[in-house]
């Protein structure tokens, strides 16, 4: 047999990148199954209309730019961000906003940029927030935890009827009283009222609160499952969530009337989800250690600002678009410091 | 000693060592035919010495090193040369190299060979021979001829010995196997080297997965006198790449673009220091070496001391190899290692492991998916780089950015490629690029050596061109002097049979000299045609012009001194017209200061050309009173001659610098360009540089023997050589601006620019001392000159040495890498001083001679703390073996607690002794030295508080601003003296 020639090192690490996929994908089933338990069978049913939409928009695509279909199916690239964009969506989405955002995250935000790797914007972020402006109607009415509907008793909305609701074929108005405020809109929303008093009269914060701690913890042993599996670094979450907890921390001292607590701030809306499963998509972050704890920074800090002072309730979809513009930019400053060099080199000197 | 650091990064394979360790070293089969590679190391090939059909022992020389950076090649077995031509060659582009085949015969009969009596006994550069002569190369990484590295302690500092034995590649096991059985072996080759290099420290690192091996080690170590250290490591690849090594046992980096002698740090394998120790001891030469074989096409996988040049079949049939499960062959580690396509190629000196790969075992790459940035990558790269960005600039070809991102720093170690989930051949990216750039920039040093080459031949022309005109003029000059002189001569002494018989002899003279200079000239035509043309036989006919030139300038010469030689014959005549002469010259001079002053004056006409007639016309002068001087003094025309010899050395001597000057330049490019032609032209360099001393020698010495000369035209020369200090003086600033700016910035570029800042001062004060020296002989009181010049460089050395002694003091407590390099130039710039002293000493016996007898007393002291942190070491662990009742170890561990306790002791004792003998001296000369220490420190303190006032002062704007400066000063130099006298006593 004629012996091969290749180039070193003749070994490799029995990791891939789909191997890195399907980590993600996993860890995101704790905060799956919280979203479920509280708000009914809406997120399961995005998740699985995006994953099939997916991988048809990437089947599709990938056929008309004359690729190897399955081998770049196999990536599990398109799943995790269907995924992702399916537990950012309202339970419940109508059909066709997960379509127009699957669309949009997989054919514009991903291959139209070149695919995998060279797309400088999160797929799924840059979905969401296309849908949040575009829609804003379908995507603000958020699900009620259970216990605002139903009291202690654990009761949701039947699956076949979720779907239903999601597809169009039951009456919207029963889906009316399924939906309500988030807490993050009772927060921004208030006419007035001190924190504190909010706090005590709008029902999503005064008993409903509870089903967003639980997601979010959810949300939290997934990303510590995936530092644990080393597949991304404590650097971002750390920044994200720290910067965060730093910046409501200073309003809270400072007016406790008038800001929310940072606690809140950390629990509510998406942070969790936003910190570990978003913040941390390697394509679209920075890349050194030092890199990713300035971009982490800048979204705690950005979601911070848009909350309190843009908008629209929820910001991570915003903070983190605009962190991944900056990316490339702090790549460029964060140069580790080489073995043998006095010190990091900085910027693009001798290059253009 | 034995703390540990860590480098950034690293991996972990899987290791499969176990499968090749269960066996003994077993000895390989001598093959029928042997390929022996004539370059097996890094550097020029060895040229052969045998021939086809020649019968050679074991152990011969079959080829000799060739160059500075070679080694010779010796037969691994005895036979007959069947063959000398180019056989495929371990090498990772597959090429082919020429090789020496020996069909052997199979008694393997050796060469009569036997090793050193004592190798203590010989003079270092002996040592050093003999092991390049026994074929020595580093046997674990590029193959670097050894002997080279053990001159490193010639001209560095080495401090610290670093022997490689982690093995961190998978697989490989050579090493492992050697020091279970051979442990002795390597201990004892470190003893070589370290006699060599005299390093204060020496320090084994090893992975902690050979714990046989660390045993083996730790028995055979005990034997040595060397303050020795073995680091145990954890296993984490590439901990054995020399400067992750480097990093890891001493928490040093060595800085990029330079070598670890740089940081007084060498690095040697273990396989290397054995073979040092079969050759020095047993006279053996490099010709075999222990070979793992490994991989699951092989039934027997172990470990084979094999001859260097077994053709690899040999080996693999030897473990039983599967051919059909043989899918890939792999010289060297899974990472870092190459592969080969044909089994009949020969192993070589670096050779450490072959790997007979199943296709289960090492699968093709699978296809790469598109970087996902995961930066895993940048997370394991042990050079701390970023190897996605370079990934992505290889690929894009944006090569200044990759170099930018110091792609040159990458290892190829291979580990980023390992992680990368989208199995990107990431190191096959940075060989490509680096090997454009390398390609670019070699076109760019081509294009810009055509130009210089231009260049310079245009400026050649052009001098030659002017050299005609100037050559020209003068003998204008010459003919109508002649003219002058003969109808002088005609007028005052009609009868003059002497100088009339001299006369046919002068006309032959003038038509010899013209008939050359024409042949000269059509010479230079001819050669200049050539150089247009670039034809071939240019250095002929340049060698013709040369001699023309010779003999043109001989004839003109036997011309001119037939012309000159009449005038003894009438010295009075002469002397009156050189009075003439001379007179003339100063009216003339006069004029032309007039004239000078009036332009300038009226600011018109052309002043610089006035000003350049000036200087001529005072030169003229000059000469004119000198002559008339000479010729009343009834002085010989020696002294002129004596002079003219004095330009002609100076001229020499100058031309020799130049040179020097040039290849030292062209060496630092190459230097920096990682050349290898690097060796050879610094010992290129240092030839030179010993023609240029020789030359100024000599200068030096024709100089003294002609004072008379020098006073002569002092004053000029004076001025020209302040000119020459003024200059240098400016040269040294920018330089040493220039290196502030880099050093700020972190520059690599640094030390170099240290070592030309400091070639610059040299040559500053060069240029001072021979201008004090000019100047000294016109005051007429050269001694005390000399002192006071001595007495100032002492001090301004010694406010240097402080100076650095501060930075030092400053580098140590932040712990920078660089204290040590800065440790070397304060010991440096302290020996200076006491050169100084010692000189000043002699020159005006002021002060008392300095000690003789050299000892380190710092170095005393290193020893002392080594034995004492190793003497606690010892004894904790025999403290912890106490409590826990083992009673083996205990014994072990006392025995090695008295031992390391007397060593303690020994130091001590050493160093107070030391001490002690300058108490003594220092009370011999009536001078308490504790008291002085107390002095000095009182007298520093001094220093601060006026230097304190003094700012404030400043700040404030007192008024008795002087006063206090003046006490500061006074202060200052308090403290300066109490200093040195303490430094005489302390160190
Ligand atoms: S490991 Fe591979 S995929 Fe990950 S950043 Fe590096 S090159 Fe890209
Ligand atoms: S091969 Fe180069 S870039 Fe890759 S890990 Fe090794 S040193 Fe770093």
């Amino acid at each position: 047999m004629a012996l091969i020639r290749t180039s070193s090192p003749h070994l490799h690490k029995a990791s891939s990148t789909a191997d890195v996929m399907r980590l993600v994908a996993l860890a995101t089933l704790p905060g799956l199954a919280a979203m479920t338990f509280f708000f009914g069978w809406g997120t399961i049913i995005n998740v699985m209309w995006a994953c099939l939409l997916a991988v048809g928009f990437e089947a599709c695509i990938v056929k008309i730019r004359k690729r190897p279909l399955g081998f770049y199916l196999k990536d599990y690239s398109a799943i995790v961000t269907a995924l992702l964009l399916g537990l950012a969506l309202p339970p419940f989405a109508p059909w066709w906003i997960t379509l127009v955002g699957v669309f949009v995250a997989i054919v514009i935000a991903k291959h139209l940029y070149g695919g995998l790797g060279q797309n400088p914007f999160n797929p799924a972020m840059v979905a969401y927030a296309l849908l949040l402006v575009s829609f804003p109607v379908q995507m603000t009415s958020w699900a009620e935890p259970f216990v605002l509907t139903h009291g202690d008793s654990w009761q949701v909305l039947e699956f076949t009827q979720t779907l239903g609701a999601i597809f169009g074929s039951v009456d919207p108005a029963l889906i009316d009283m399924y939906t309500g405020a988030t807490p993050l809109d009772a927060m921004r929303h208030r006419g007035g009222l001190t924190t504190e008093e909010v706090w005590r009269t709008v029902p999503v914060l005064a008993e409903g609160i509870g089903a967003w701690h639980a997601v979010s913890a959810a949300y939290l042993m997934g990303g510590v499952f995936l530092i644990y599996r080393k597949v991304f670094t404590l650097h971002t979450p750390a920044a994200v969530l720290g910067s965060l907890a730093v910046i409501s921390s200073i309003f809270y001292m400072l007016d406790p009337y008038a800001f929310a607590d940072p606690f809140f701030h950390l629990t509510a809306g998406a942070t969790m989800l936003g910190a570990f499963f978003i913040a941390t998509d390697p394509v679209t972050s920075a890349t050194s250690n030092r890199g990713k704890i300035i971009f982490g920074i800048g979204i705690g800090i950005l979601i911070y600002v848009i909350r309190g002072w843009g908008g629209y309730p929820d910001a991570i979809a915003f903070a983190v678009l605009l962190m991944n513009l900056c990316a490339p930019f702090i790549d460029q400053y964060t140069q580790p410091r080489s073995y043998g060099h006095a010190k990091a080199k900085r910027g693009m000197k001798g290059g253009a | 000693m034995s703390t540990q650091f860590s480098f950034h990064g690293g991996v972990h394979p899987p290791e499969n060592k176990h499968r090749t360790t269960g066996l003994s070293v077993q000895t390989a089969p001598i093959p029928a035919e042997l390929v022996v590679p004539l370059s097996q190391h890094i550097g020029a090939p060895s040229e052969i010495v045998v021939a086809i059909g020649d019968k050679v022992l074991k152990g011969q020389v079959i080829a000799e090193a060739a160059g500075r950076i070679s080694v010779n090649v010796h037969a691994p077995s005895s036979g007959t040369v069947v063959a000398i031509e180019k056989r495929a060659v371990p090498h990772i582009s597959g090429m082919q190299a020429p090789c020496i085949i020996i069909e052997t015969d199979g008694e393997d009969r050796w060469i009569e060979h036997q090793g050193l009596a004592d190798y203590h006994t010989l003079p270092k550069q002996e040592l050093i021979d003999f092991v390049r002569h026994h074929g020595i190369s580093g046997m674990g990484g590029a193959g670097f001829p050894t002997d080279v590295k053990l001159h490193l302690g010639d001209d560095h500092i080495v401090n610290t010995l670093v022997i490689n034995a982690m093995e961190c590649e998978p697989y490989i096991t050579a090493d492992d196997m050697l020091l279970r059985e051979h442990s002795d072996k390597v201990i004892k080759g470190i003893e070589v080297i370290a006699h060599l290099l005299q390093p204060s420290h020496v320090m084994i690192g090893i992975e902690d997965n050979k714990p046989q091996a660390i045993r083996a080690l730790e028995l055979a170590a005990k034997e040595t006198k060397l303050n020795l250290d073995i680091v145990v490591v954890p296993t984490v690849y590439p901990s054995g790449g020399e400067k992750q090594l480097i990093k890891l046992l001493t928490g040093i980096e060595v800085p990029t673009g330079h070598i670890p002698a740089d940081v007084g740090i060498v690095c040697q394998n273990v396989g290397t220091t054995a073979a040092i120790y079969d050759a020095v001891f047993d006279g053996i030469p490099l010709i075999s070496r222990i070979v793992t074989l490994a991989g699951e096409a092989l039934a027997q996988p172990h470990n084979m001391r094999a001859l260097i040049g077994t053709p690899l079949e040999v080996l693999l049939e030897a473990a039983e190899i599967n051919q059909n499960a043989l899918y890939r062959l792999v010289i060297g580690g899974p990472m870092m290692g190459f592969t080969v396509e044909s089994q009949s190629i020969p192993m070589i000196k670096t050779t450490n492991c072959i790997i007979a790969a199943s296709y289960e075992e090492m699968p093709p790459a699978p296809p790469a998916n598109p970087c996902i940035r995961c930066g895993i990558c940048e997370q394991v790269c042990p050079a701390e780089l970023l190897p996605q960005q370079l990934h992505w600039f290889a690929k894009g070809k944006e090569f200044d950015k990759a170099k930018q991102h110091n792609l040159f720093d990458c290892i190829e170690c291979g580990a980023c490629s390992y992680v990368c989930p989208s199995n990107i051949p990431l190191v096959q990216y940075y060989r490509f690029a680096k090997s454009e750039i390398r390609n670019e920039e070699a076109e760019q040093r081509k294009a810009d050596h055509a130009r210089i080459r231009f260049e310079a031949r245009q400026a050649r022309l052009e001098q030659e061109k002017a050299d005609k005109e100037a050559r020209r003029k003068q003998r204008a000059a010459d003919a109508a002097k002649a003219q002058a002189v003969k109808k002088d001569k005609a007028a005052t002494s009609p009868d003059s049979d002497k100088a009339k018989s001299g006369e046919p002899d002068l006309k032959a003279l003038k038509t010899a000299a013209a008939v050359s200079r024409t042949k000269l000239k059509k010479a230079q035509k001819a050669l200049q045609n050539a150089q247009d043309k670039e034809l071939d036989g240019q250095d002929k006919l340049k060698a013709t012009v040369a001699e023309l030139e010779v003999k043109a300038e001989a004839a003109q010469q036997a011309f001119d001194q037939a012309q000159n030689a009449p005038a003894p014959a009438a010295p009075v005549l002469d002397i009156k017209q050189l009075k003439t002469n001379a007179a003339v010259a100063r009216t003339k001079l006069k004029q032309a200061e007039k004239a000078l002053d009036k332009a300038e004056t009226s600011g018109e006409g052309d002043i610089e050309a006035l000003r350049v007639k000036l200087s001529e016309q005072q030169a003229k002068t000059v000469a004119a009173q000198a002559a008339y001087d000479n010729a009343e003094s009834g002085g010989v025309a020696a002294n002129s001659v004596s002079n003219e010899k004095l330009e002609g050395l100076k001229a020499d001597m100058e031309a020799a610098l130049g040179k020097v000057n040039k290849a030292q330049k062209a060496l630092d490019t190459a230097i920096e360009g990682n050349s290898p032609a690097v060796e050879k032209m610094k010992a290129g360099v240092e030839k030179l540089q010993a023609k240029y001393d020789t030359l100024k020698a000599e200068y030096e010495s024709t100089q003294n023997l002609a004072p008379t000369a020098a006073v002569a035209v002092s004053s000029e020369q004076v001025a020209d050589l302040k000119a020459d200090m003024d200059g240098m003086a400016a040269k040294v600033e920018k330089a040493q601006k220039a290196l502030d700016v880099a050093v700020e910035s972190g520059s690599p570029a640094a030390e170099k620019m240290k070592a030309g800042v400091e070639k610059l001062q040299a040559k500053y004060e060069a240029a001072k001392d021979e201008y004090e020296k000019a100047i000294s002989p016109l005051n007429s009181v050269p001694l005390s000159i000399d002192l006071e010049g001595l007495k100032a460089d002492i001090e301004a050395l010694s406010g240097k040495v402080q100076k650095a002694q501060t930075a030092l003091a400053a580098a140590q407590s932040s712990g920078s890498p660089a204290a040590e390099k800065m440790k070397a130039g304060v010991e440096k710039l302290q020996s200076k001083l006491d050169d100084l002293h010692q000189e000043y000493a002699q020159a005006g016996g002021q002060l008392p001679e300095p000690e003789p007898e050299v000892i380190d007393p710092k170095a005393l002291k290193q020893q002392v703390s080594i034995m004492r942190t190793k003497l606690k070491k010892a004894q904790q662990a025999l403290e912890t073996a106490n409590e826990q009742g083992d009673a083996e170890d205990l014994s072990e561990l006392n025995a090695e607690v008295e031992r390391l306790t007397s060593l303690h002791d020994e130091a001590k004792a050493a160093f107070d002794a030391y001490e002690k003998t300058q108490v003594d001296k220092a009370a011999a000369e009536g001078i308490d030295l504790k008291q002085l220490k107390i002095d000095a420190a009182m007298a520093r303190a001094a220093v601060t508080k006026a230097e304190r006032a003094a700012k404030k002062a400043r700040e404030e704007k007192v008024e008795d601003l002087s006063g206090i400066e003046q006490q500061l000063v006074v202060a200052q130099q308090e403290a300066e003296h109490l200093n040195q006298t303490l430094s005489r006593f302390t160190d």
